[in-house]
């Protein structure tokens, strides 16, 4: 059965989930990515939208304008790294309880989910059209004068997923793990390809 | 026919298959796709490639974009001496971009440099991006368009190392940019590897080796074994649909190389995502078009 967070999503749903774990979301949904970040944590500017207890998409999407609104085209993840050097101090600043994104998230911001009660997961990249679907409706727009893609979109969103768990509230970070692995065996790897490409260049 | 009636006819059909481009991957990308998701066996490699393919599919009977990054847009010029179109491609390529940017739509994706704010059209200064190449003197082009977002244009990089580093330096250079920066470009990657005499031809080989089709291999036997080898290590590192660890790293491995300068040898390297949208169309002189990389697909 699928596991659904609902918005304004409690410290008591978050703190059972662990990573690797895979959930849905219904509810508000915020994008906020470079700019946005910067915004906040910067400037001090804070949007209108109050951010306690919600989530938010490191999303830039494709936002088609019509009659009374927009239409939402496709929206799918961009890298959370990015994030990587504001997020702590965002989640403490606006009580986002839930960051969605693509690829991990450092040290950092594994530590401000667990002071935080908060968690990161992941939805599959360039799955912007899955994701699109899943937007209800474009609730509203601030900051425009970033640009289509900077732009903070507010969405009202309905099983919006599969979103896996890749930090959670303990501080778990399943993609800081998954990269010790691979650097172990990328050691192994390199040493095997490069003796055999250096002694096949060798042979004339 | 005159000129200008040319070019507006080739700007519509450019504009149209930079729109098809963005929503259909091309045949090779997909037929890699269903094999090495064949492959994976854990729940959550196996969530994902599900999600990639109900994504493809919804893309297609939707009419979307595939991914919401839909890049800014590329041309890779080959083209015949004596193509008719030649002094205008330039003016017709830039009105293309503008015309599926609003049909397919696309996403604003053209930041002005130095002034750093956003055009607002997808164009902008040297956007598109366009490499040129006269290959004879036909009257004969082919345009290859490529989408890459920024997820998988941010691994790509070039070295000129020293020549005693040699091709041990190259591969310490390609396995450290894949394993540091390819987790966040979407995996299974294509990873192009050029080797060059200085930064640039370095880069742009990667460039074209990445947009090689998979499941081609390069004609020097030499080359074709070291995309093999290096093919096998990446994948022996296990990154998986996007990062999460799984059975294959990579679609693809692709090398190609230049006579260099005794004192150096440059590496360059390319790295796209699996939702990998490039396309090849060609044009004859009256303007009659063949999709090379998108079987059955019209305009």
């Amino acid at each position: 059965m699928k596991k659904v967070l609902t918005t304004p999503i409690s410290d008591e749903a978050i703190k059972s989930l662990k990573v690797g774990d895979i959930v849905y979301l219904s509810g508000t949904l915020v994008t906020c990515r470079d700019e946005g970040h910067r915004r906040v944590i910067v400037e001090g500017i804070m949007p209108e939208l109050p951010l306690e207890n919600i989530a938010i998409f490191h999303a830039g999407p494709i936002v088609k304008d019509v009659e009374g609104g927009w239409e939402m085209v496709s929206i799918g993840p961009t890298t959370s790294m990015r994030m990587e050097r504001y997020e702590k101090e965002f989640l403490a600043k606006t009580g986002v309880k839930l960051v969605i994104g693509k690829g991990g998230m450092g040290a950092k911001t594994a530590e401000g989910c667990k002071e935080s009660t908060a968690i990161h997961a992941v939805f599959p990249g360039g799955c912007g059209v899955v994701a699109a679907e899943q937007v209800e409706k474009i609730e509203g727009k601030e900051w425009p004068e970033f640009g289509m893609p900077e732009a903070f979109w507010i969405l009202r969103v309905k099983e919006f997923g599969p979103l896996i768990i890749s930090i959670d509230t303990e501080g778990n970070n399943l993609f800081e793990a998954n990269k010790v692995t691979f650097h172990q065996r990328k050691e192994d790897a390199l040493n095997k390809t490069a003796k055999e490409i250096v002694s096949m260049i060798a042979k004339s | 026919m005159t000129q200008n009636e040319a070019s507006n006819t080739m700007i519509e059909m450019v504009g149209k298959f930079v729109d098809l481009v963005s929503k259909q991957l091309p045949d090779d990308v997909m037929a890699k796709l269903k094999e090495l998701r064949a492959e994976e066996t854990t729940p959550l490699a196996k969530a994902i490639y599900d999600v990639m393919f109900e994504n493809m599919e919804k893309a297609l009977t939707l009419n979307r974009p595939t991914c919401q990054d839909t890049g800014v847009i590329q041309f890779f010029v080959r083209s015949g001496a004596k193509f008719p179109l030649l002094g205008q491609l330039r003016a017709i390529l830039r009105e293309a971009t503008i015309a599926a940017t609003k049909s397919a739509p696309l996403r604003l994706n053209a930041v002005e440099v130095f002034d750093e704010k956003n055009t607002g059209t997808n164009v902008g200064s040297h956007v598109p991006f366009i490499e040129w190449e006269i290959v004879d003197d036909s009257a004969n082009i082919e345009i290859e368009v490529y989408q890459a977002g920024g997820g998988c244009s941010l691994p790509g990089r070039s070295i000129v190392l020293p020549p005693l580093a040699g091709y041990e330096g190259a591969m310490k250079f390609v396995f450290d940019t894949i394993v540091d920066w390819g987790i966040n470009a979407c995996p299974p990657l294509v990873v192009g590897v050029g080797i060059g005499t200085c930064s640039n031809s370095a880069a742009l080989l990667s460039k074209k080796a990445m947009l090689r089709p998979v499941g081609t291999h390069n004609a020097h036997p030499k080359a074709a074994e070291m995309e093999k080898k290096i093919e096998e290590g990446l994948n022996a590192i296990g990154l998986g649909p996007q990062g999460i660890s799984g059975k294959k790293s990579v679609m693809a491995v692709h090398v190609e190389g230049m006579a260099h300068h005794p004192s150096v040898l440059g590496v360059g390297v390319t790295v796209g995502c699996w939702a990998n949208r490039h396309g090849v169309i060609r044009f004859d002189e009256n303007l009659k078009y063949e999709i090379i990389s998108h079987k059955g697909a019209r305009l």
